[in-house]
């Protein structure tokens, strides 16, 4: 049983001298400072090139633009039938819509899996954890079906509604294994006390599944920020489009003049995932380290 | 007490029930349904019997997707996976701003899917893009990479590879988990590093390994968006982009063919189901569990 967790790699052999040592120590964050730069050039490169009078763009490979502009923001925000903002405000609604399905289905699912004895116990886990590596691919055509029966085409409702109803199974799996670690004597405590399922769940073991609710908080963020087959199939008027499929029929029209704009809205778009990466990272790592979303 | 509980587990699960029987469940019954049938959202639908999987055995583009996809896949995933664990390694052996690094080869992946970088793609392998500017300084002329049916695919597994970060973490908090101890034997008994890492790191690995390996193809098989941004949604040019979804897109949402479509998503279901499954068949060979 390994007690040891953390360690600074192997042990290093033979006899270096400390200079030598730390020479190589330079070298090495050289090397990864110099690949970080070529993994992050085109996206840097992308936004200074926003900023840049679009007959520049096809002549400077470098970071520093030699005329400042803001023109391409004001244009791509005119650009198409409605105004950038409308697009943003339509995510806005799709992605609040998402987080908070994800948050409440999910964590109920959760809860029953990982704290209650119940009939078939075992055989929904397993259906659970084999939608998982269901395609999407498979359910979307009768989905299309369904969701125009019930006239939903072209409205948010077959992008949240699943997200009530707790599809991503990921996050059912991810809250129960988060669930699991909690010690049971709160709970059980809270049962002789005379508490309900209902207010053992909302009281003690939500508050206390904070970092698992915050990693499917960003977690369906960013996927349901950057879906696009889901959003190009259920959405078809411009009025109801999101910002990936306002993006696409923008690259669509486009010809080649028009890049310094397309590149701004891009920019743009990328924005609050920029700022979820930012302010949840220690969430994502751990996300990912523990369940491999991505 | 018992039956409460039950009844109060079914309440919480009430709605991951309704989810599960109308929008998985009853939604794959449909899809193998509609795949016997020619149905077209128009004209209902009429049972074919096994018509459409006897047209897709002699559709030449499905073929041709199917040569795409599984080229994707297969050069893209162990490409990835390898980089992945190379940077994993080198990043674990108590590197200074190890967090910093690792936010910054992370980021990628939880961007490549979006449009915006989709769209970033076409113009840095454009003919006038990023690459030919940068190689027109070493006085290098390059050609339209995503115009040209040899180089496309090619663009779009450099976009796979460039998402290296998510299998990244996963790899550097298995390596975590491997005893020093190990090493420290393997040391002893004079082994170098190269030894130490095939005798020591990559057994201990496996299971991380076979994790993301299974995870990724998974993921890759799937590949939409950034196909469908690079070709304007055509799979162009010539097909060699034409992924396997994207061209179920075009047979289902395009043409409204939604029988064919329905037969082409069970036929990605197998594949992916067959690939998962003799994965974890192989991996009774190779990975290897310490308990």
């Amino acid at each position: 049983m390994p007690t040891e967790t953390r360690r600074a790699g192997p042990p290093a052999t033979g006899a270096q001298t400390p200079q030598r040592r730390s020479a190589g120590r330079a070298l090495k964050h050289a090397m990864l400072i110099a690949f970080g730069l070529v993994m992050l050039y085109p996206l840097l490169w992308m936004v200074v090139s926003s900023f840049k009078p679009t007959e520049d763009i096809f002549s400077e490979p470098g970071l520093i633009p030699s005329t400042f502009t803001l023109d391409n923001y004001t244009e791509g925000w005119t650009a198409l039938e409605y105004p950038f903002h409308h697009y943003i405000f339509n995510s806005l609604v799709v992605v609040a819509g998402a987080v908070i399905g994800n948050l409440l289905a999910c964590s109920m699912a959760a809860y029953a899996f990982a704290r209650l004895e119940f009939t078939g116990r075992k055989l929904f886990f397993a259906v659970m954890l084999m939608t998982i590596m269901l395609p999407v691919h498979v359910v979307i055509v009768p989905q299309y079906i369904l969701f125009s029966e019930l006239g939903w085409i072209n409205t948010f409702y077959p992008i949240i509604v699943p997200k009530l109803l707790a599809t991503d199974a990921f996050f059912i799996f991810l809250m129960v294994q988060f669930i699991r670690g909690l010690p049971r004597d709160l709970d059980e405590a809270a049962r002789i006390d005379g508490c309900g399922h209902a207010r053992i769940f909302w009281r003690i073991i939500l508050p206390l599944c904070t970092p698992a609710l915050a990693t499917t908080a960003i977690f369906t963020f960013i996927w349901t920020w950057n879906d696009f087959f889901a959003q190009l199939v259920f959405l078809v008027d411009p009025e109801m489009y999101t910002v990936p499929v306002a993006l696409r029929t923008f690259s669509d029209s486009t010809t080649q003049t028009s890049w310094g704009p397309l590149f701004a809205m891009s920019a743009i778009s990328l924005g609050p995932i920029f700022g979820f990466f930012l302010a949840g990272q220690r969430y994502l790592v751990r996300g990912i380290a523990t369940t491999g979303i991505k | 007490m018992r039956r409460r509980e039950t009844l109060a587990a079914y309440a919480f699960l009430a709605p991951w029930f309704l989810g599960l029987i109308g929008i998985t469940i009853g939604p794959i019954l449909a899809s193998l349904y509609f795949s016997f049938t020619d149905y077209s959202m128009i004209g209902g639908s009429d049972w074919v019997g096994l018509q459409n999987y006897r047209d897709m055995i002699g559709d030449p583009r499905l073929h041709s997707a199917l040569v795409v996809t599984f080229q994707y896949v297969f050069v893209s995933v162990p490409l990835q996976l390898a980089l992945a664990l190379a940077l994993a390694m080198v990043l674990d052996r108590g590197v200074r701003g190890l967090p910093i690094y690792r936010s910054v080869y992370y980021l990628p992946s939880l961007l490549g899917a979006s449009v915006a970088i989709a769209v970033l793609w076409r113009q840095v392998f454009g003919a006038n893009g990023l690459i030919n500017q940068v190689l027109a300084y070493f006085e290098i002329q390059g050609v339209g990479w995503v115009s040209h049916p040899d180089y496309a695919l090619g663009t779009l597994v450099i976009l796979n590879v460039w998402t290296f970060g998510a299998p990244m973490v996963i790899f550097l908090a298995g390596l975590r988990q491997i005893p020093a101890m190990y090493y420290e034997a393997a040391s002893v008994d004079g082994a170098g590093p190269v030894r130490r890492f095939f005798s020591v790191t990559v057994p201990m690995l496996t299971p991380i390994i076979f994790f993301n390996l299974v995870l990724q193809m998974i993921n890759a098989f799937q590949t939409f968006t950034q196909a469908f941004i690079v070709s304007s949604g055509s799979g162009g040019p010539s097909d060699s982009t034409l992924f396997y979804t994207l061209y179920l897109y075009q047979r289902g949402f395009g043409a409204f063919e939604m029988g064919y479509a329905s037969a082409m998503a069970w036929l990605l279901l197998l594949i992916i189901g067959g690939f998962t499954v003799l994965n974890f068949v192989a991996a009774r060979y190779w990975v290897f569990y310490a308990d």
